[in-house]
């Protein structure tokens, strides 16, 4: 464990440079005047750590749900996660108006864990599990349950909050509105906790059971962390694409999937990108913005592109 | 020491393994023959807990693999299967290092690290341990999956066709290793084995099996003769004495 360990730290170190530039930028981004204290406190603070704390989550649910999934193109928007999430957010919507967005988040993080759950079923019963069918299956799974969120959207008038969470934006964050963001930092630690576990999960089924873990208790905690991380997310930020697609991936190439050493570098990547992807989002058409999660929408997906035409290439 | 009583596994009305009971030894190499849907893999999934019994029981050093908790017998039993390809993105040091983790759980103590150390030299995988395993060749994978289940320390150690995917000399260097792991470690490996001959030089006992049943065990020089292969095989094949063992010719 030298080398990488060495290299590693150099990787954080670099990381936690890049991070600090970034949320230095997105702070000094914007139209108000910097001058007054109140628009850093009450808006750009807190849009900021929303960014971060989005960012890690979505970064960190990727890689354990590639991990658990074994298969590198999946993530919660590939795999029927977010858009369960988002179908639980609008149900307990309309059957509990005036419920606290925590009791919301909740109902969403139980639908985005039947929805997951329900995909790795789906993918245990494939005869052929090629590597490119297994986001597919993800995809048609999660528009399926988009179709049914948009239909019942639309016979009950909800469609413009279901835009809100089906879009990543991060516009309308302020202080008082972004807190339980916080608890996704929470679900990071947690899936620290288990960085063994879960980086064994990967090896798949039979080296979990020679190595005596409970594979499907640790498979089943590990969805359970990447559907509340998903929900925290959606329900504050709207769904974003991309950053747990494209983050591991690239972890994944410098560094591996030891998650004991490659979890911080995940999280602080995919902060990192989401806060690139939103300060640029503000200076494009400045003094107007683009939602993040059109930005991400665009830069992850060339990333992506390259990733895919990369790894095909690099091997067999 | 391992032991199977009325070892049994069906799908729906076909039977794989058919009431299978066996006393294997502690400290010896023991390689199980057959053809193809013989029942071998399935027998030793069975041993291994990764496939639930349909009736019987199995015991690896007398604990019953149906009732133990399975971070208990990780530190008696070492298993691999054949390698299903895509896994996660791990250095060979890291996947060898999680060999320790039923006894480390994932706290590698100086002894953890010695065993690690142990296992890559003892496979010669030193030069390559900080390499990711989708960086190697198939053999050096297999030999990396092999390091991580000796560094398991476990007395008992299953393997289903670790010849996979090895050339003729890899194939022979892994057989000559495991042999020294029974020889100078005291372990017990059971394998599925597909090369007779490989199973004729190296075994100190073969377990034959056919139509999931188990047709004969005993050492080599009974069990590869031409009537017990014309049983376990049905074809006619030569086997020929080279170098003092029993050699089977059956190309043609």
């Amino acid at each position: 464990m030298r080398r990488p360990s060495a290299r590693g730290a150099g990787y954080a170190l670099l990381a936690l440079l890049a991070l600090s530039a970034l949320a230095a930028a997105s702070l000094l981004v914007g139209v108000g005047d910097l001058r007054d204290a109140e628009i850093l406190a009450v808006s750009r603070v807190p849009r900021t750590l929303a960014l971060i704390l989005a960012g890690a989550g979505m970064a960190v649910a990727g890689v354990i749900m590639q991990l658990v999934a074994q298969n590198r193109f999946v993530e919660p928007s590939t795999a029927g996660t977010a858009d369960s999430a988002t179908l639980g957010m609008l149900l307990v919507t309309l059957l509990a108006p005036d419920a606290p967005v925590v009791v919301k988040m909740l109902a969403a993080a139980a639908t985005a864990l039947a929805g997951t759950a329900l995909f790795l079923r789906v993918l245990r019963a494939m005869p052929l599990r090629e590597r490119l069918t297994v986001p597919l299956v993800g995809i048609m799974l999660g528009g399926v349950v988009g179709a049914a969120s948009t239909f019942i959207a639309y016979r009950t008038d909800m469609l413009q909050f279901l835009g809100t969470w089906q879009a990543g934006d991060v516009s309308t964050v302020l202080r008082g509105r972004y807190e339980l963001l916080w608890l996704s930092a929470v679900l990071t630690f947690l899936a620290y906790a288990m960085a063994d576990r879960i980086t064994i999960a990967g090896l798949g089924r039979d080296a979990s059971v020679n190595l005596g873990l409970d594979y499907r208790r640790v498979v089943a905690l590990a969805i359970a962390l990447v559907a509340s991380i998903t929900a925290v997310t959606i329900a504050t930020a709207g769904t974003i694409p991309f950053v747990g697609l494209v983050v591991p991936n690239l972890v994944s190439l410098v560094a591996g999937d030891t998650l004991r050493r490659s979890l911080p570098l995940v999280a602080g990547a995919g902060a990192g990108l989401l806060l690139l992807c939103d300060v640029l989002g503000r200076l494009i058409r400045y003094p107007f913005e683009i939602p993040v999660g059109t930005v991400m929408g665009v830069v992850g997906g060339g990333l992506f592109l390259v990733l895919l035409l990369r790894r095909d290439a690099g091997r067999a | 020491m391992i032991e199977t009583q009325d070892l049994t596994r069906r799908y729906g009305d076909t039977v794989v393994v058919d009431g299978v009971s066996l006393r294997l030894p502690a400290r010896s190499f023991v390689s199980i023959i057959g053809a193809n849907g013989a029942g071998k893999s399935s027998l030793l999934s069975m041993v291994s807990r990764l496939l639930p019994a349909s009736a019987g029981r199995a015991f690896v050093d007398g604990l019953d693999v149906a009732a133990t908790p399975g971070d208990v017998l990780a530190r008696r039993l070492g298993i691999l299967r054949q390698e299903n390809g895509i896994a996660a993105r791990v250095t060979i040091r890291d996947l060898v290092a999680f060999g320790r983790y039923p006894h480390a759980k994932g706290r590698l103590t100086a002894a953890d690290r010695a065993h690690v150390a142990d296992a890559l030299a003892f496979l010669d995988l030193e030069p390559l341990a900080d390499r990711f395993l989708d960086e190697v060749s198939g053999g050096q994978r297999q030999r990396a999956h092999i390091a991580m289940v000796l560094a398991q320390d476990t007395d008992c150690i299953l393997l289903d066709e670790p010849l996979n995917n090895l050339d003729m000399r890899h194939a022979a260097g892994m057989m000559g290793l495991l042999r020294r792991a029974v020889d100078e470690r005291g372990r017990t490996i059971v394998a599925v084995l597909h090369d007779i001959n490989f199973a004729s030089c190296y075994s100190d006992r073969i377990v034959a099996m056919r139509d999931g049943k188990v047709v004969a065990v005993g050492p080599p020089e009974e069990i590869v003769t031409e009537a017990v292969l014309r049983e376990v095989y049905g074809i006619e094949v030569e086997v020929v004495l080279v170098r003092g063992y029993r050699t089977v010719f059956f190309y043609r």
